[in-house]
């Protein structure tokens, strides 16, 4: 009953060490590739907590080679002895904190409304708008992906001053919602496209209008593909620089300003750079560990079709 | 995609729209776009100084073009009934970006063949062809240009690297989720913060953890930033450190839409991997790649952030992107004038290239299908 039939070949058997070998190639690439992605993030976090000499050391590993100390925290307010303080550093840091957080999430969320209607009208409606058809639509909102931010920098500087909204948040919102908006149509048309239209002629039948179909039915099925797009942009809106470089100086200023303003000096201290710039990347890297599906979900939207 | 004539969502209506609705919705569009046309009026008269308003900005001419594209979009719907509402989809995008884009394009050009220092109280002065003329003889300009040239080349090994990392991940591995975090960190921060973190400190001379491995390696007095060639390829490697990420998750979406059956019936055939990937994987992967590079050439023609931040363009322009070239520009003498000129050149020079590069990748794309 227990006989063998089949058995391995020579060559079979032998295949398996080339097989293994494979493996740990395989396995040293990514871990290599992973220390590359990780370390300066690593870096920067305990760099925050070092004093002078653990950085002329070099010391790399936080409670056997250096001590941490609170003082990248303190340099920013948030040590334990100066948390109940006043301390103006720490109100300086969160109103920039403050405005990058209000100015990303509104952007990314108008973005978000006026796409998704743009994408769903262009998806299921067919428009004429003078010698615009629809694929001359689709290509008038996705060219503007193409045009760089420069082109708009200067103008946008004498207009804003005219109309009184520089450096303030509104126009940064407004700004940054046109970079991110051919980037929300582009994910949404794209989602709208891969819903059956037989679901919302189903409502009609049942004699919702265009508009309630779209905000009852369509909506929620397509919510994944509107987070994705939405922290899409967040990322976008949160890390721009050159916009808020030019067009904010005292309110508005976000914190990516701020930590570019700080760089400039070779004087300054190493531990509060580095909690500076821990505090600006950590509400992202947050969003990428716990969300990661929806940013990968967003971005291979466009690839696959 | 295959898109038939006609709406893909058919609305039968019966609306009955009186003389006195369309009147209505008329008198509405066209009473906006008066009022508009009017208060533009009397602030031009203001700002000529014909007649003594007093208005400080421009925001009322701002308020009253809220409304009227408020008015436009309303009236829609009362002249059109229920085909009004549809438009409304689309209408509030198309208005939003047509007053973003195209009125400051209009007026970039305005400024572009003008001299106009913000700071100096003269204001704004016509000088016609002079900005072109600075332009031909700026060699930093062009200088910028060709770095742009190299930057793009860049892509390429890019592109080869976030394709092998997308095989890797896409092969059989453990613990995928942790890699694919972990590979998709950099693309989530703030070009900013990268710039200090990996170009101010990292790569710091003395302390900087990559010096003292280089050290360590043999080279005895590592300089990131001191000749040309060097410093440009650390932006390009700083740059490719946050944006590899997008290429790999892009790719890895694409190999993953591979149906299992073709690379099953190879194996069977007996072929080897690397055969099996020149003949099957890559060229289906085709249409994906063109996508991700023509998307990362974009990105890239922004690149400005990093070279501001860590090179401001030095030594002697060498890592001047056309970006932080105009932004330096612009911070050193504030004349916005010049500055949108050459924005403007280079907006132009993206399009030809860039259609080129389309027409160039459809036609190369086409015969295999």
């Amino acid at each position: 009953m227990s006989q063998q039939i089949f058995h391995d070949r020579e060559s079979d058997l032998s295949y398996r060490p080339s097989w293994q070998v494979s493996r740990v190639a395989i396995y040293a690439v990514l871990l290599l590739w992973a220390l590359i992605c990780l370390f300066p993030i690593y870096w920067t976090i305990t760099t925050s907590f070092k004093a002078a000499p653990d950085v002329m050391q070099g010391n790399m590993v936080p409670w056997v080679d250096f001590t941490p100390k609170w003082l990248g925290m303190r340099s920013l307010g948030f040590s334990p002895e100066a948390i109940f303080a006043e301390s103006t550093v720490r109100e300086e840091f969160l109103k920039r904190f403050w405005n990058s957080t209000v100015v990303a999430v509104s952007s990314s969320l108008l973005a978000l409304i006026l796409g998704s209607c743009a994408a769903y009208g262009l998806s299921r409606f067919d428009y004429r708008f003078g010698f615009m058809r629809n694929s001359d639509l689709s290509f008038f909102f996705l060219s503007q992906l193409i045009l760089p931010p420069v082109v708009l920098a200067l103008p946008f500087l004498v207009l804003y001053k005219e109309l009184a909204l520089l450096d303030t948040r509104i126009g940064l919102i407004l700004l940054y919602t046109l970079t991110v908006l051919p980037i929300v149509i582009w994910i949404m048309r794209d989602q709208f496209g891969s819903i059956p239209t037989e679901l919302e002629e189903a409502a009609l039948v049942d004699g919702l209008s265009v508009w309630g179909a779209f905000l009852t039915i369509i909506v929620p099925i397509a919510l994944p593909g509107m987070v994705a797009a939405f922290i899409l942009s967040l990322v976008l809106t949160w890390n721009e620089y050159f916009f808020a470089a030019l067009l904010t100086s005292t309110n508005a200023k976000t914190l990516p300003v701020m930590v570019a303003s700080q760089t400039g000096s070779q004087g300054i201290s190493w531990w509060s750079m580095a909690a500076l710039s821990s505090a600006a990347i950590l509400p992202l890297i947050v969003i990428g560990i716990f969300l990661e599906r929806f940013i990968i979900k967003g971005m291979a939207a466009g690839a696959v079709k | 995609m295959i898109r038939t004539e006609g709406d893909q969502l058919h609305v039968v209506t019966a609306d009955n729209i009186s003389d006195r609705r369309r009147l209505f919705g008329k008198s509405l569009i066209w009473g906006s776009a008066a009022l508009l046309v009017l208060i533009i009026a009397l602030q031009i008269a203001d700002q000529s100084g014909r007649v003594a308003l007093g208005f400080e900005t421009w925001r009322p001419t701002l308020y009253a073009y809220v409304l009227w594209a408020g008015c436009v979009c309303w009236g829609q719907v009362i002249l059109h009934g229920e085909h009004g509402k549809r438009s409304l989809f689309i209408l509030p995008a198309a208005l939003f970006v047509i007053s973003m884009v195209v009125f400051p394009l209009i007026f970039a050009l305005g400024i572009a063949f003008s001299n106009w220092n913000l700071s100096s109280p003269d204001g704004r002065q016509f000088n016609g062809l002079d900005n072109v003329r600075q332009m031909w003889g700026d060699p930093f300009y062009w200088n910028a240009l060709r770095n742009m040239v190299w930057y793009v080349l860049a892509i390429v090994v890019e592109y080869a690297i976030a394709f092998g990392l997308a095989l890797l991940l896409n092969s059989q591995i453990r613990a995928r989720k942790f890699f694919r975090v972990a590979f998709l960190l950099p693309l989530m921060l703030s070009p900013v913060a990268v710039s200090w973190m990996i170009g101010k400190s990292m790569l710091e001379i003395r302390f900087g953890p990559i010096a003292r491995l280089a050290r360590e390696l043999g080279w005895s007095s590592p300089s990131f930033f001191g000749s040309p060639e060097m410093a440009r390829a650390m932006i390009m490697i700083m740059d490719a450190w946050t944006f590899i990420p997008f290429m790999m998750i892009m790719i890895l979406a694409g190999l993953q839409a591979i149906p299992r059956e073709l690379r099953e019936a190879a194996e069977v055939d007996g072929a080897p991997a690397w055969r099996r990937f020149w003949e099957i994987t890559f060229p289906l992967m085709l249409p994906v790649s063109v996508t991700a590079i023509l998307i990362r050439i974009i990105f890239k023609l922004k690149l400005a952030d990093v070279i501001i931040n860590v090179t401001s363009g030095g030594p002697g322009g060498a890592t001047d992107s056309v970006t932080s070239f105009i932004f330096r520009e612009y911070r050193d003498r504030s004349n916005v004038g010049y500055g949108t000129l050459l924005a403007i050149v280079y907006l132009v020079l993206i399009v030809i290239a860039m259609t080129a590069l389309m027409k160039i990748a459809d036609r190369w794309m086409k015969p295999r299908y």
